[in-house]
């Protein structure tokens, strides 16, 4: 079988305390050996020199928009995406059409992505059968088509009885229940956080409260049921110490946060005039807000990022701000821009970086990867620390442009993504 | 604090009050001040754009506005365009980008647009090569009709700067407030708004006012009260319990006014709901200038045509 060198990289593997320049062999799609100058005569080698080489990045939350809006992004070119900005595995959301709450609908994702061979994709299925948040879709046949966690993203489950239902249930499967939270009576027709800057450019507003109170309700039926919780896409400070104060209690409620939440404020809808690609959901959210999501990685309350990649065609962005669809796209972005924000600027160390995008996720979805332990699966992420560059959304593999970081000059840039130990990924040198 | 005024406008577009410097505003009022002796004349007409083409592009029902920039382009020699695009338009499959750029095509040289999303004239703008004027994007700036109500104010008090002007009625919905806070405070006056807390939206002092929620502390010892009509359309969004209501608490009645300065002027946008916002008494007696705002209303619009057109001085006759 086919092996893999990667020579004189410095290796930063949280999961073994690990920060030091070493060799990576790879054979039959594991790791086999970590080493100071390894040596193998029949291996394919990858100098390494300058990059910092990681257990494979994982996004939690994204939409790759296959079945049913393939106009927007297919599993194909969202596999690309992914492994383009240094992901190695994407879990996407159920919000297909139709909706994946059948064993069917996940096996078509699995074997679609096994055609792409790229990125590994894992999907997420629903809680809610067709997400109507009214009876529970076939948990138990999805988890053994392959599904990881259950969501209704894009909605919340607004039914507190259905959430406490498929809290229970899903424990039979120790699976998590990610969940979208919002209220959407408080959310009304609100199109961008309500705040100053919403009341200037007369914009109706999502209240934080909308996002506050259902992450309370979940936070009380994790407590009541015992199940396991994510918080995805959390944006506010409300949130945040809800989160905080649930796992002092100790029940199993984690959560995420996407890099524009933690990179931008609503004073992006301002700046750009009303462009859409800063329409989101959860909305871009005030500084006050933002700098409870920093303090919250810093301080370890975020157990991991995640890009909400919501890709969305062109001629459905280019509308006025009210009718335009929520979401960007983050994949292909998510790297630089968190290294920029967290690491260069907040100075996080680089262990807990990588625990964030990769041993986190990995963790709380118990999926392959997220570590480089020998007899592990090769999943690694190669950074170039120095490189500077800017974003540049026609260069993207993602069907879609929906960006607001096109022309950011960022440092810090994925260099080559390995998958089961095969190079699916190398920058361009230019 | 005497402002200079501009001796141009900086953007090709007026999309809002907030993008203008003091000085651009009084450069529009002084212009303003100039047209209006055109409707003083016998012929009220001058040529300043003849052989220019304005579309009016109106997505949202509209008439005072409509016609106010209708007769201002009329007086300048314009020619004039009229879009009345139902709302449904956009459901229908066009587009606000296929539309204004379809009408572009023909090569007009203003767009004057209402439109109920805010943000839309701004969009416009920025593909647009025609001079794009806001004339109301949802609840976001109605920019002509702040500079009217400002023309108003300076030609019965002379300035604006250090007076006391007091805005009541539903702030959350109301793109007139926004544009006059901002064009208020810039230009020096005080400005103080009152609604039901239940309309005034989070952080409007922001936008440069002292924000109450009675009206009675609003009103006291101003020397301008502008009453906003309240916007009976959304009802079902439970923002206040009853229009009945809202008068008892609200209405500009004979008996509030005496709160305000002896002589202080009522003004209203228009349209009013009369027993609403505003008892009918003090809608027509001795100090409304509500249909002089409707008057200085076409002199503020020939002006914003004038100077985007790239006009200087005083407009002359043939």
């Amino acid at each position: 079988m086919s092996r893999l060198l990667i020579k004189h990289a410095r290796v930063v593997d949280p999961s073994q305390r690990l920060d030091e320049g070493l060799d990576i062999l790879i054979a039959d799609g594991k790791v086999a050996r970590l080493g100071a100058r390894l040596e193998d005569r029949d291996a394919t080698l990858l100098d390494g020199t300058g990059l910092v080489a990681t257990p494979g990045f994982i996004d939690v939350h994204a939409h790759l928009r296959e079945p049913g809006f393939e106009h927007k992004e297919t599993i194909a070119t969202g596999s690309a995406a992914a492994v383009a900005g240094g992901f190695t595995a994407v879990c996407c959301m159920a919000n297909t059409q139709p909706v994946n709450d059948s064993a069917a609908v996940t096996e078509l994702i699995r074997s679609r992505a096994t055609a792409a061979n790229l990125a590994r994709v894992h999907p997420i299925g629903a809680v809610s059968k067709g997400l109507a948040g009214e009876e529970l879709a076939e948990l138990g046949e999805m988890v053994r088509s392959g599904a990881v966690a259950f969501s209704d993203d894009g909605r919340p489950v607004r039914n507190a009885y259905l959430m406490r239902r498929a809290l229970e249930y899903a424990q039979l499967f120790d699976v998590p229940i990610a969940d979208h939270c919002e209220d959407r009576d408080l959310m009304a027709k609100g199109v961008m956080h309500e705040g100053a800057v919403s009341t200037r450019l007369g914009l109706e507003g999502i209240p934080s409260a909308a996002e506050d109170v259902m992450v309370a309700r979940d936070v009380v039926l994790a407590e009541l049921t015992g199940g396991r919780v994510h918080i995805a896409h959390l944006s506010t400070r409300g949130a945040m110490l809800a989160v905080q104060a649930a796992k002092a209690k100790g029940l199993q409620v984690t959560c995420e946060v996407t890099p524009h939440h933690l990179a931008l404020t609503d004073e992006a809808v301002a700046d750009r005039e009303f462009d859409t690609a800063t329409k989101v959901n959860p909305p871009l959210r005030s500084a006050d807000h933002r700098d409870a999501l920093i303090r919250g990685v810093m301080d370890g309350v975020v157990d991991c990022l995640a890009t909400d990649h919501a890709p969305h065609h062109a001629d459905e962005k280019a509308m006025e701000f009210d009718f335009a669809p929520f979401g960007m796209v983050g994949l292909e972005t998510a790297i630089p821009v968190t290294y920029n924000l967290l690491v260069v600027k907040h100075k996080l160390p680089l262990r807990l970086f990588v625990q964030l995008w990769s041993c986190g996720p990995a963790r709380l979805f118990k999926l392959p990867g997220g570590t480089l332990k020998p007899g592990s699966v090769a999943d690694i992420t190669l950074l170039d620390l120095d490189k500077t560059a800017v974003v540049n959304p026609e260069r993207f593999k993602s069907m879609s442009r929906n960006t607001p970081f096109g022309g950011l000059r960022l440092k810090g840039w994925p260099a080559a993504t390995i998958v089961g130990g095969r190079l699916v990924w190398q920058r361009e040198r230019r | 604090m005497s402002v200079t005024p501009a001796k141009r406008l900086r953007g090709k577009d007026l999309v809002g009050i907030d993008p203008l410097h003091p000085g651009e505003i009084q450069l529009i009022l002084d212009t303003a001040d100039q047209m209006r002796s055109i409707a003083e004349r016998p012929i009220k007409k001058v040529p300043a754009l003849r052989g220019k083409t304005v579309v009016n592009l109106f997505f949202e029902a509209s008439t005072r506005t409509r016609f106010s920039f209708e007769v201002a382009e009329k007086r300048l020699s314009a020619d004039s365009l009229n879009f009345a695009a139902s709302t449904s338009a956009v459901t229908k499959g066009e587009t606000l980008i296929d539309t204004a750029l379809n009408l572009e095509a023909m090569q007009p040289d203003f767009i004057v647009i209402r439109h109920q999303c805010p943000g839309a004239p701004h969009q416009l703008a920025r593909i647009l090569k025609s001079a794009v004027i806001n004339a109301g994007d949802g609840a976001h700036e109605h920019p002509t009709q702040a500079l009217l109500d400002a023309l108003t104010i300076r030609s019965k008090r002379g300035t604006l700067e250090g007076l006391v002007v007091a805005i009541v009625g539903d702030l959350q919905h109301s793109r007139v407030v926004r544009s006059n806070v901002m064009l208020l405070s810039r230009m020096g006056a005080k400005v103080r708004v009152a609604a039901p807390p239940s309309l005034i939206p989070v952080g409007m002092e922001t936008l440069g006012c002292e924000v109450h929620r009675r009206i009675e502390d609003a009103i006291s010892g101003a020397d301008v009260v502008m009453m906003l009509r309240i916007q009976l359309e959304r009802q079902g969004r439970m923002n206040f319990p009853t229009p009945r209501e809202f008068y008892d608490f609200y209405a500009l009645t004979p008996e509030r006014l005496k709160l305000a300065k002896k002589d202080a002027l009522v003004m209203h946008p228009g349209p009013m709901n009369r027993g609403v916002e505003i008892d009918s008494r003090v809608a027509d007696g001795p100090q409304s200038v509500i249909l002089e705002q409707v008057t200085n209303g076409v002199a503020v619009r020939m002006a914003v045509l004038y100077l985007l057109a790239g006009g200087q001085g005083e407009p002359t006759a043939d």
